[in-house]
């Protein structure tokens, strides 16, 4: 079970943390719904439960609970540009379908 | 797939439901919009990755054009291209024809109120090409963040009036967004560095841009700031750091002052250029081409362009000077200075700066884009996206609210700085028997007397119905809303009619006289105050005049003889003269003696209309 960070995604998001001056790191997972079934939650992370499995890559912790594991596993958290609009991308190899913009999807 | 963002914990949207938002501002020569990306506030660029807008919109048949394309066409179209159009915003005509002077536009006076600007496009008005801007600036924002805008806050100058306000608001609303709030520029500079979550205290604002300087002193109480007091001038920027340095350079190069206009526009470039180019280096080269192709080449050291440019800075303490003494604070109680606009990118403005308010200048935001960065958080919290609403950024109104009464006295409603939104209201009554209607004059400002303070709206209270001076019960309520909007409410409680008004925008005055007015209400306290007794005293005398001569038409040949009769009348007569040209305590002294002398008629008919409600009653009837 892994979930990775890009170089960008992880300077992001290390500025993000330095601008709000705390933060474990962040915190990625599923929840259902949406008009696909599942939506992503990309949050930034105060403190960690017990149950999360904690990735460590480029300086940066990603905290994951195992329920959304499941759905994540081999996820790639990238940053990117697309025109005007930047942000982060979830490439998670699970994914079957997703509804036309992407913000929702089944595995 | 969609880009997301980082959220605070717990505060994750549900997909297509996310709340966007951004920050304006909406500036006289150039705009900006921010947004905050995963809890960090950035302002957004176009195409071509410029974060300035030009505020600057070209009318052509059949198209509009906003920004830098715009501004190009300044030069060769300029009856159809419209600049500077905050200047204009909220204004009536009236205030045009102060400013039409310099303006090359034809102004049509359709509807007087609001002012259009002819164009071959059709008649715009300042509103309208606001909209322009914002239509813009909300379009670059949708694109970089993928998604529609739940709102948007606009930056105005802390200096704007109720109508400046409004006309803002429209331009937002015209063009189809939600305002969520206007914000004072100064407020939001405040905000963009964190001084709203600091601890209490007085802070200075001080914002010298382009062509205009302003100061503002904010004072931070309990999260909520006050603007305490504003100054500056509207003539005074960067561009005549520029013309300095132009007109140093046609002195050591030996140009002639009358030389041509395109020669003095390539100086203004290079002169800009040199001054930029100052801000890091010590020493700068400066190559000008002259009018028949020569060139002159020189350099312009540091303490040359300090020799130049300090009457200039100097010049813009003035205006921090008086801020100050309106405020009634000293340079020592200013904790921190936050510096806004390009023009404090010069270090010899932060120096000295700095020694006036003896601290340390903020200047680690980028001081063109630290407005809409403030605005921008604001914003973000407004549409919720903050954890536990940890900022709830109140505004309070600038100068007091209130309403004429008798004797073109002003009664105050909701006193300056008064947190908004809110809402009071007081209980008025009618002057004169049987009175049926009541006029609602709305005024702005500090002053005792109507004549001194700014007339916002006037309306008429209509079917009251008939009774006695002083029975009617109306109650006027003043409600400001988030905006610092007024609406006016009158309300006759008997009947229940009702009349109301909200401030449109058709009045204004020039920047300086709404600078001023807080200033004279200072400089005119004592003299004011004798006017409001002066005038209280001549209500009274009016009073007293108007129900003697009542009750002498009522029963006075049946009362008295016709000596009593002309004692009467001279008494009232002398009230009369003095009423004219006496002073508060001669009016006061004709009074008293006027009760006086007919204290005997007073008496007479009380008794009388005592007998006659007595008169076919026996003694029993009234036990």
């Amino acid at each position: 079970m892994t979930i990775t960070l890009t170089e960008a995604a992880a300077s992001h998001v290390r500025n993000y943390l330095e601008n709000r001056g705390s933060g474990l790191g962040i915190r990625l997972g599923v929840r259902t719904s949406g008009c696909s079934g599942m939506a992503y939650v990309l949050e930034f992370a105060d403190e960690s439960e017990a149950d999360d499995k904690i990735f460590e890559q480029h300086g940066v912790k990603v905290l994951v609970d195992p329920k959304s594991l499941l759905y994540l596993d081999g996820t790639e958290l990238d940053y990117t540009r697309e025109g005007l609009n930047e942000g982060f991308k979830f490439n998670n190899p699970n994914v079957k379908d997703s509804c036309g913009c992407g913000e929702s999807f089944n595995v | 797939m969609a880009l997301l963002q980082l959220s605070e914990p717990g505060q994750s949207t549900v997909p297509h439901q996310h709340r966007l938002a951004a920050g304006i501002d909406l500036g006289t020569t150039n705009s900006l919009v921010a947004t905050v990306r995963s809890g960090k506030a950035v302002t957004l660029t176009d195409d071509d990755g410029e974060h300035i807008l030009p505020s600057v919109v070209h009318y052509r048949e059949g198209g509009v054009e906003v920004g830098r394309k715009a501004k190009e066409g300044a030069a060769s179209d300029p009856l159809n291209t419209v600049v500077s159009v905050k200047r204009l915003i909220g204004r009536g005509l009236s205030d045009l024809k102060t400013l039409a002077g310099r303006l090359p536009y034809e102004f049509h006076d359709v509807d007087a109120a609001v002012p259009r600007i002819h164009t071959v496009a059709g008649d715009v008005s300042p509103v309208e090409v606001s909209s322009e801007i914002l239509k813009k600036l909300v379009k670059r924002a949708e694109e970089s963040l993928g998604g529609q805008l739940e709102g948007i806050v606009i930056t105005v100058p802390a200096y704007f009036d109720d109508a400046q306000r409004q006309a803002t608001k429209d331009a937002a609303t015209i063009a189809g967004f939600k305002v969520l709030r206007l914000l004072n520029e100064p407020t939001a500079a405040a905000v963009a560095y964190g001084l709203d979550s600091g601890s209490d205290g007085v802070h200075a604002i001080y914002d010298l841009g382009g062509g205009t300087f302003d100061i503002s002193i904010l004072r931070l109480n309990r999260g909520v700031f006050e603007v305490l007091s504003t100054g500056g001038d509207s003539a005074l920027g960067g561009d005549d750091f520029d013309r300095l340095i132009a007109e140093w350079i046609m002195q050591q190069a030996g140009i002639r002052e009358d030389t041509d206009h395109s020669t003095l526009r390539h100086l203004m470039q290079i002169a800009c250029k040199a001054k930029e180019a100052l801000t890091d280096a010590e020493v700068t080269k400066i190559e000008a081409t002259l009018p028949g192709g020569s060139s002159w080449q020189g350099e312009l050291n540091r303490e040359q362009f300090h020799q130049l440019v300090d009457p200039l800075i100097r010049k813009t303490l003035g205006p921090c000077r008086r801020a100050l003494r309106d405020a009634g604070l000293s340079a020592e109680d200013i904790e921190d200075v936050v510096m806004v606009g390009g023009s404090t990118r010069v270090p010899r403005v932060r120096e000295l700066v700095g020694e006036f308010f003896r601290t340390e200048p903020l200047v680690s935001i980028d001081p063109d884009r630290v407005v809409a960065i403030g605005a921008a958080i604001q914003a973000d919290v407004l549409v919720g996206n903050k954890s536990d609403n940890e900022m709830l950024l109140l505004d309070v109104n600038p100068l007091s609210l209130g309403i004429e009464t008798m004797g073109g006295l002003v009664e105050k409603i909701i006193p300056r700085n008064t947190t908004i939104p809110v809402a009071r209201g007081q209980e008025f009554t009618t002057f004169k028997d049987g009175q049926t209607a009541m006029a609602v004059h709305v005024l702005q400002g500090e002053r005792e007397l109507v004549s001194d303070n700014r007339s916002l709206a006037r309306f008429e209270l209509r079917g009251i119905p008939p009774m006695v001076a002083g029975a009617a019960r109306i109650r006027v309520t003043f409600s400001v809303d988030a905006d610092g909007l007024l609406s006016v409410e009158a309300e006759e409680q008997s009947s229940g009619v009702k009349a109301s008004v909200e401030v449109k925008p058709s009045y204004g005055l020039t920047d300086s006289e709404v600078e001023s007015m807080l200033r004279d209400s200072i400089d005119h306290a004592r003299e004011d105050m004798e006017a409001r007794a002066l005038r209280e005293q001549q209500v009274e005398a009016e009073r007293v005049i108007e129900a003697l001569t009542a009750a002498l038409a009522d029963d006075g040949d049946e009362l008295l003889d016709d000596s009593e009769r002309n004692t009467v009348e001279a008494a009232l007569g002398e009230l009369a003269g003095v009423l004219e040209n006496g002073d508060q305590s001669q009016i006061k002294a004709a009074i008293e003696s006027l009760e006086k002398r007919c204290e005997f008629y007073v008496e007479r008919r009380m008794n009388s209309s005592v007998r006659k409600a007595m008169s076919g009653h026996s003694i029993e009837d009234f036990e």
